[in-house]
């Protein structure tokens, strides 16, 4: 990186003469260092799905889980570094609980987004702060709509049919884009969010991974929670049979 | 000099709309400090409140409430929900209970539920009714609209259902009285009506 060395990366409070802040930029490095999360609109919800890299035999399973609910209605899922996942996240609960107190009623998912990339945003503004490393993606199912929002390092927001962040979200875009997610229950993209970071998983220099999966919609009641045992088991059967399946005929073609 | 605004208050739903009623006078003491009061005040373009307690007070909670659902509307980029607006009052109401004397019915339409009631007496409670009467008028009503109120009524019935109800309160109660001030909320904005001191609705006391 030509920019390293010419000292307008040292503060988030100070712009390049060509116009960036480096800070930012290094932030949004970060959330690309992390496993893969992806979340997708279906028509009647939205699916969650989490590369969770473990980086040691020793932790036990389930640890440092990457997938959040920030209120009944909402549920989160992050790229990044999991400690400042985990402060967002926290943040993202106080402002649905005040939100509750005064209104009597829940959040709605855009307000939420809006504060919570406020408080992002201005993480890129003092030079006492660090931006957040972390891309979080926010879903909810309200009134029959499903709704989906991602939160960059430098406090943008877009509602989005399909997103992702993290190492292979490239990748992973190109996967979503083949879906027909508008037409589709989120009974039938459980399957397909399982297989999608299945096939983004980098087996040569990430081993170890475990898959996490949430969804909000019409069979949630409206409430985000992870997807029940059965569901997650036949998911994950479905990703890797897929992936045999893609295997084998490569070997055919030679 | 602190003006008690002893009072009757009503609101009713129907299918596409409420309609509010409130008397006009305000006292101190003995004296009648204002004969015209308007105690139905607007919060927004479709949501409107019926003020009993303390003038002041509840003219200050009404003023804060319109301010920050006028705030909420511009963050939102929607109109809030009468639901909204009524735990709006309902927050300040129960924040200051020890310090202020308001009793205040929220009524008003919004495109999510249609017209809606929700009473916030004394204490800083919030609970949605299909109507809802209030003020020191009230306790002499409670005969008339539980025996008169049905559900499902149009606004036509509900307009009578709410004078008749004011009419009744202002010959009982001496801090009721005036004339009666009548609104219809529907989602093409509001109607007002005044009944004035020739118009009011008879019974047999002024046989």
């Amino acid at each position: 990186m030509s920019s390293i060395g010419t000292g307008y990366d040292l503060s988030a409070s100070q712009f390049s003469p060509d116009g960036r802040v480096f800070q930012v930029e290094y932030a949004q490095k970060a959330v690309e260092n992390s496993g893969t999360a992806i979340g997708i609109r279906g028509k009647d919800g939205v699916v969650f799905g989490v590369e969770k890299l473990v980086t040691s035999k020793l932790y036990e399973a389930g640890a440092n889980k990457r997938i959040f609910n920030i209120d009944r209605h909402l549920g989160a899922a992050t790229a990044g570094l999991l400690a400042d996942s985990r402060h967002m996240v926290e943040r993202a609960r106080e402002e649905a609980s005040n939100y509750r107190s005064n209104y009597g009623s829940d959040i709605p998912i855009r307000h939420l987004v809006e504060r919570v990339s406020m408080y992002v945003h201005a993480h890129t503004l003092y030079s006492s702060l660090r931006p957040f490393g972390v891309g979080m993606i926010v879903s909810s199912y309200v009134d029959n709509k499903p709704e989906l929002y991602l939160i960059d390092p430098s406090g943008v927001s877009w509602g989005y049919n399909g997103c992702a962040a993290g190492k292979a979200k490239q990748n992973a875009k190109t996967e979503i884009e083949k879906l027909k997610m508008k037409d589709m229950t989120i009974r039938e993209l459980v399957k397909e969010v399982a297989k999608i970071i299945y096939v983004v998983h980098d087996e040569v220099k990430d081993k170890a991974f475990e898959l996490e999966l949430s969804w909000v919609g019409e069979i949630t009641g409206g409430k985000h929670q992870l997807v029940p045992k059965d569901v997650f088991i036949e998911a994950e059967k479905y990703a890797k049979d897929s992936l045999e399946e893609s295997d084998d005929s490569e070997e055919e073609e030679i | 000099m602190a003006l008690p605004k002893w009072t009757t208050i009503a609101a009713v739903e129907f299918d596409g709309g409420v309609v509010i009623g409130a008397d006009s006078r305000t006292t101190s003491g003995a004296y009648i400090a204002n004969r015209v009061t308007d105690k139905l005040t607007k919060v927004t373009d479709k949501i409107y409140c019926c003020r009993s307690g303390s003038a002041a007070d509840t003219q200050a909670v009404a003023d804060i409430v319109k301010y920050q659902l006028n705030f909420y509307e511009m963050e939102m980029g929607e109109e809030p929900l009468v639901h909204t607006a009524a735990h709006t009052f309902r927050e300040l109401c129960y924040d200051h209970r020890d310090n202020i004397s308001a009793g205040i019915i929220v009524a008003g339409w919004d495109k999510k539920e249609g017209g809606q009631v929700f009473a916030v007496p004394l204490g800083g409670m919030v609970v949605r009714q299909p109507f809802a009467i209030g003020g020191s008028g009230s306790t002499y009503l409670y005969g008339y609209v539980d025996s008169q109120f049905k559900p499902k009524m149009s606004k036509e019935e509900c307009l009578p259902f709410v004078a008749n109800a004011l009419s009744l309160a202002i010959n009982r109660d001496g801090s009721s009285g005036g004339i009666i001030r009548l609104a219809a909320i529907t989602k093409d904005g509001v109607e007002r009506i005044t009944l004035t001191g020739n118009q009011l609705p008879k019974f047999y006391e002024d046989h």
